[in-house]
């Protein structure tokens, strides 16, 4: 009997742990995947840029030798450095300071703003357009097509901003801001491959 | 055995049986429970596969004398485009995303998949992209002429100047299209990967997951390619970037790079399915175990890697570098290695058992020796030489077709009537079903077998005319296409007639060995009032072993060979 007692006890721990399966672990793993599948629409754009600025002959388009490095370092850096503003202000919603929360989350929308107004300065300055041959068009695509990403982070951070003044909306986990801070961070890696490829690699 | 004690409760089936006629009204709502949701893309995109069918009917009649008389030849363009776009978009896709649907989460123990809202919203995005596909033929200038696979800079062409063309429209379907199987692919493999009962372990889940997991995989990261292409094409043809365009200093080989680096895969996203609907209906027909059912398993795996390896043999002909062409037919050749191991798995299967010639099994066993002639066929292609010599013509078109129509659609109507007893309770005809099995299988060889001798001859594809020594070969593919129109009309008889009055069979009439067959016909709203725990593999046909430890659905008795020995005790 005992046995067979250990058996069933066994089992019966094993569909518990199975319920446990909470939908928020569900929707972490979902979004992990999207991520690394949105990440191949990157990746495919990457391969074509190679492609391109490897096979054209005459790859700037003329009176354009290279482009300014200064204020998109800059850019980065910010951009970067929210990454970690983001992590802090999840560490304050685990440790459920909420007005904590709140200020690092503004203060990521304030450096993601930043750097989409740099963003926009730069596109205005640049003496070519997005018709400008190959160069002109890969440049706008990955710039831009990262740029609507970054926009994207910019809202769901709102959403998540204006979540946290329901009451206890953050009580019972927290998936949504995980999802953005997670987000986030694909963002910016994505941004600092293709400033290495765009920036650096002139 | 585990004696645990079984609480039997009253049953209460007060809820609505989602498939029972009465109910029908479901299947227009905004559901959420993966089985209404699956026979909802299975039926809309069966309607899919009426239209893309009548248009490829009117081709088959175009092509039936050697002078294009029945259409003007643009109309013949947009008739091919179409027809290759609505068949792969709207029917092949969709109909087996459905399939996965209804059966995935019955198959591994849950109660739907993991997440309910998203699956219904990428169910409604198909008849959106449906209307945008059938749109563009009112547009002036009509649909897309390009082809399904709308190479630059033939796509890249606006003869009307209208923002809104055929080609917009065309690659906007796409793109939605593409959004709902990304958000369909992120919901299978979170459902396959998190959401198996306790105790099914991955060599306990049955082939007919694993492929679907393969297939899904397959759409998460070769489908971005696509879209990344796809996006880079929509900006060449509205706003005058030059990524394809070559007069604007484009490459319009990249453009083929990444659709095929897709739309190859795309191929494996169709079959494997198919092949995981073949393993789960042989054994129960044949009433052996599959045979090798780890290896079948583990090659959908193996499939889903090769594939991203080998989309280069789609383009030996477009300058394509020596090195590149052996690479890439060595890779294409590896492929017959994971599908011949699941042909021979098959064979071993029935080998020795004990066939039941059901309808099932008749499409199944018909839809494998399709496969086996498709995948020589295939064989043939990916040699450089011979894909030289046929390249563009018929053979390739009888190729493919052999595949999609003799492979995969048979597949999908061996496991639409293999599990139509499980989604409506009721029997199909076994006659109207035995003559539609004879008029699909007949119909296949006549249409597409003459495409081989065909493409040998030198027919070349995509012509609305041609020279009078293709004729007789021509005649015969057209009467087997129509003859293929014909053999939907048993099908949709038997179907309609017997989910409103067929015989009710109870809940497992094959005896069939399967967590989808321990539940109720229809299954009711969340599957299991308890949760299954599985305490061995897949397939136990003659070995006298229980699948579960419990009865997730108690008083149900129609399932002698699965349940507990200690049921009848207790």
């Amino acid at each position: 009997m005992t046995v067979e007692r250990a058996i069933a006890q066994d089992i019966e721990t094993d569909v518990q742990q199975h319920q446990e399966h909470d939908e928020a672990g569900n929707s972490k793993f979902g979004f992990i995947v999207f991520l690394l599948s949105e990440s191949v629409i990157f990746l495919s754009f990457f391969a074509g840029y190679i492609v391109y600025k490897t096979t054209t002959p005459n790859w700037y388009p003329p009176g354009v030798t290279r482009l300014e490095t200064r204020d998109p370092l800059i850019n980065t850096i910010v951009l970067v450095s929210s990454s970690f503003v983001i992590y802090v202000a999840e560490r304050y919603l685990h440790d459920k300071k909420l007005w904590g929360f709140r200020l690092f989350l503004l203060a990521t929308m304030a450096m993601g703003s930043y750097f989409l107004y740099g963003q926009a300065v730069e596109w205005r300055s640049l003496p070519f357009t997005y018709q400008s041959g190959l160069f002109g068009g890969t440049f706008f695509l990955l710039t831009g097509f990262h740029g609507l990403h970054v926009f994207t982070g910019i809202l769901l951070q709102l959403i998540m901003l204006v979540r946290s003044f329901i009451p206890g909306n953050y009580d019972n986990g927290y998936f949504g801001v995980e999802a953005t801070s997670l987000f986030w961070h694909f963002v910016d890696v994505i941004w600092i491959v293709l400033y290495t490829l765009i920036y650096v690699w002139q | 055995m585990a004696n645990i004690s079984i609480q039997a409760p009253e049953i209460v089936r007060g809820q609505p049986y989602p498939g029972a006629p009465d109910n029908w009204k479901r299947f227009f709502t905004f559901s959420t429970d993966h089985k209404v949701i699956g026979i909802q893309y299975i039926v809309t995109s069966f309607v899919f596969f009426l239209i893309g069918g009548t248009l490829s009917m009117i081709m088959r009649g175009e092509l039936i004398t050697p002078e294009a008389d029945l259409v003007d030849r643009t109309v013949y363009n947009a008739l091919f485009t179409m027809h290759g776009s609505i068949m792969l978009f709207m029917w092949t896709f969709p109909v087996l995303v459905g399939l996965g649907n209804y059966l995935v989460p019955l198959m591994i123990g849950a109660k739907d998949m993991a997440f309910p809202r998203l699956n219904a919203v990428s169910f409604w995005m198909i008849p959106i992209v449906g209307i945008l596909m059938l749109a563009s033929f009112l547009v002036p200038g009509g649909p897309s002429q390009s082809g399904w696979w709308a190479y630059p800079p033939v796509s890249l062409q606006n003869p009307t100047g209208n923002l809104i063309n055929g080609q917009v429209l065309w690659i906007l379907a796409v793109a939605i299209s593409g959004v709902s199987s990304i958000m369909g692919a992120v919901n299978f493999v979170t459902t396959i990967f998190r959401m198996r009962a306790p105790g099914m372990t991955w060599f306990r889940t049955p082939a007919f997951v694993w492929a679907v997991l393969g297939a899904q995989l397959i759409q998460l990261y070769g489908l971005p390619a696509l879209t990344g292409g796809a996006i880079m094409l929509l900006l060449d043809l509205t706003i005058g970037t030059s990524f394809f365009a070559p007069e604007r200093g484009g490459n319009p080989i990249l453009y083929q790079h990444f659709f095929w680096f897709y739309s190859h895969p795309a191929v494996y996203v169709m079959i494997l399915p198919v092949f995981g609907v073949y393993s789960e209906v042989l054994p129960v027909h044949a009433r052996k175990p599959l045979f090798g059912y780890r290896v079948i398993a583990a090659s959908s795996i193996l499939i889903t890697i090769i594939s991203g390896i080998v989309w280069v043999h789609h383009m030996f002909a477009s300058a394509t570098p020596g090195w590149m062409r052996i690479f890439f037919m060595v890779t294409t050749m590896l492929v017959a290695i994971p599908s011949g191991i699941k042909v021979f798995g098959w064979v071993a299967t029935i080998w020795g058992g004990k066939i039941r010639f059901t309808t099932p099994m008749l499409f199944a066993l018909g839809g494998i020796s399709n496969w086996l002639f498709a995948g020589i066929t295939g064989i043939f292609l990916a040699s450089v030489p011979i894909d030289i010599h046929v390249n563009n013509t018929y053979f390739v078109v009888g190729h493919f077709h052999y595949v999609l129509y003799g492979a995969i659609v048979m597949g999908i109507y061996a496991a639409i009537y293999h599990w139509f007893p499980k989604m409506t309770g009721r029997m199909y005809y076994d006659g109207l079903g035995k003559l539609h099995f004879v008029l699909t299988y007949l119909g296949t060889a006549l249409t597409f077998l003459p495409m081989h001798p065909l493409g040998l001859m030198g027919m070349p594809r995509r012509a609305a005319s041609y020279d009078l020594e293709f004729a007789y070969w021509n005649v015969l593919a057209s009467i087997g296409g129509f003859l293929l129109g014909l053999s939907t009309l048993p099908f949709i008889l038997n179907m309609v007639s017997a989910w409103i009055r067929g015989d009710k069979v109870g809940n497992n009439p094959w005896r069939a060995y399967g967590l989808e067959w321990l539940t109720s016909s229809p299954p009711t709203v969340e599957n299991f009032e308890e949760t299954p725990v599985v305490i061995s593999g897949p397939y136990g046909y003659g070995r006298n072993q229980p699948l579960v430890a419990n009865i997730p659905n108690p008083g149900l008795t129609d399932f002698p060979e699965a349940l507990p020995a200690t049921q009848n005790s207790e």
